[in-house]
């Protein structure tokens, strides 16, 4: 339990990784990184596909500094997430050369997104205890 | 031009009609393609097969292990009978595990029957099932749907090429075209290109038009060995060259946003075991899920450079009289796609093309013809080519 607060509708409840959403919800965006051969790992995961290492990972913060690669604006949507739309769903690449797939935050018009632009990634708080990141432009 | 060794045929075909809600069971839906694939089969009987691969998109059955349901009712017990399922790869799938039962030698004779009936489930229900299509743990959560996905590609696709939405349209201006002069096509009507710029924004840049529908529908190919094929039939059509790959289900970590890793990669395996170049590919179904994904194809197959399928559409050389024509039985976007019945329907479009039994749809001496059947947002790709 404990990986269910994660996102608006969660489906997953049990996973090695559930703390990533204890430290979310102190503002710290984690990723692990393998203590025997040093990758990073973001999203994270407790299991090195590079070295089959299990259970040797270390918590660290990300390098929060993201460029946007591509973007949709979503006007239809999975059920459950009929009230949200339009809302824009991102990749972007991070300086250490991590990739990730989030909301672009509802702060931004769709008018102001270009893609290069640098983003940061922030947590936000949902109703019913909920927790999840999205995308900001960097330096707001 | 050489082809690979060759001891697998298809030796009969079959479809439904693709519609919107059929009214009949998954079992009376997969008997129409069966029976359709037997009698084009020179009015082979079910006790002929040796064993039956039943594929479809399990998450929108209601029957457990629909395989057993639909073998009993299609006559085909005692032989060996089980269930294939890459998404909306699932019946090429299939196909590609028929031929190493009969290459092996364990099998003669194998029907693949794929189907989908996505009536059964209230929009809400598929609209669910589809949010779970991403992954379920870091990018479900975010309301990613399939179209979603496609859009992402589309926008990547435009940035580094410059790709127009006009060129996406395009493709299902031709679509419309062709789906109209297919009886078995949900989509009877053709599309301008401003009701398609026109239409509702989906997930920008791709619109309504932009995008398949759901479907009810069943498709059979029935496999055969060398020997037994030309028992069988005057007109076997050969499997030169198969390629599988996979890409990964996050979009995050898809290493390519311009084109289709798995296409790419199953395309090499295929014209290298059928030791043929994209030049020589006469006629080809391609997986247009969306406008982006045939355009993707175009270059993900090497029928142009990448970067270059905006053009390839613009000058209509997918056209039926063009360089290499695509989806010359409406595709996807003009048939409709019901999941696991998709990739039989193509094999059983480019088998009619190679026999030259398309009729209105003819390519004229079409010779070599590719199915390119791709499951999820780039996930599955399989590609199979075929010769007279």
């Amino acid at each position: 339990m404990g990986f269910e607060k994660f996102g608006k509708i969660s489906y997953t409840s049990e996973t090695k990784v559930k703390d990533f959403v204890n430290y979310l919800e102190k503002g710290k965006i984690m990723a692990t990184q393998c203590r025997m051969c040093k990758k990073i790992y973001f999203p994270p995961r407790m299991d090195c596909s590079n070295c089959l290492s299990v259970d040797r990972m270390n918590w660290r913060e990300i390098n929060n500094e993201w460029t946007l690669i591509t973007y949709t604006t979503a006007h239809f949507a999975p059920t459950g997430f009929e009230d949200d739309t339009p809302y824009m769903l991102a990749i972007a690449e991070s300086a250490e050369g991590l990739k990730l797939f989030a909301r672009l935050s509802k702060d931004v018009s769709e008018d102001q997104v270009k893609l290069g632009m640098k983003l940061k990634l922030t947590p936000v708080k949902l109703p019913n205890g909920k927790i999840v990141y999205e995308f900001k432009p960097l330096g707001e | 031009m050489r082809y690979g060794m060759s001891e697998v045929a298809v030796v009969g075909v079959g479809q439904t009609a693709f519609t919107r809600a059929c009214g009949v069971s998954i079992k009376e839906l997969c008997f129409e393609a069966f029976r359709e694939a037997l009698e084009d089969a020179e009015n082979l009987q079910p006790q002929d097969m040796d064993g039956s691969i039943i594929c479809s998109a399990p998450e929108y059955d209601k029957q457990r292990s629909p395989a057993g349901a639909i073998a009993e009712y299609l006559g085909l017990n005692p032989k060996p009978t089980f269930y294939a399922e890459a998404i909306c790869a699932s019946s090429t799938t299939g196909v590609r595990i028929a031929y190493g039962l009969i290459k092996s030698g364990l099998h003669d004779l194998v029907a693949v029957i794929g189907f989908q009936k996505m009536s059964e489930l209230s929009s809400t229900e598929v609209q669910e099932r589809m949010g779970r299509g991403a992954d379920i743990m870091w990018e479900s959560p975010f309301g990613l749907s399939m179209p979603a996905g496609y859009a992402l590609f589309a926008r990547a696709h435009m940035q580094k090429y410059g790709t127009t939405e006009e060129q996406l349209a395009k493709i299902k201006v031709k679509s419309g075209k062709y789906s109209v002069l297919n009886h078995k096509a949900i989509f009877q009507r053709e599309v301008s290109l401003e009701e398609i710029l026109n239409s509702r924004v989906i997930a920008a840049p791709l619109k309504f038009y932009d995008c398949c529908s759901n479907a009810d529908g069943a498709s059979c190919i029935i496999l055969a060995s060398a020997e037994k094929a030309r028992k069988i039939t005057d007109t076997p059509v050969w499997i030169r060259g198969l390629g599988s790959a996979s890409d990964s289900l996050s979009m995050a970590n898809k290493a390519n946003l311009t084109g289709l890793n798995c296409a790419v990669e199953a395309a090499r395996q295929a014209y290298k075991m059928a030791g043929i170049e994209p030049k020589d590919v006469d006629v080809a179904e391609v997986h247009d899920c969306f406008t982006i994904a045939e355009l993707m194809a175009y270059e993900n197959l090497g029928f142009c450079k990448p970067g270059e399928g905006g053009k390839l559409i613009e000058e209509c050389q997918t056209y039926i009289d063009g360089d290499i024509p695509v989806n010359i039985d409406g595709g996807l976007l003009g048939k409709g796609h019901p999941i696991g019945a998709t990739g039989g329907s193509q094999v059983r479009t480019i088998v009619l093309e190679l026999r030259g039994d398309a009729g209105k749809l003819q390519v004229k001496g079409a010779e070599i013809g590719l199915v390119h059947n791709i499951g999820g947002v780039g996930l599955y790709g399989n590609v199979i080519i075929f010769s007279r």
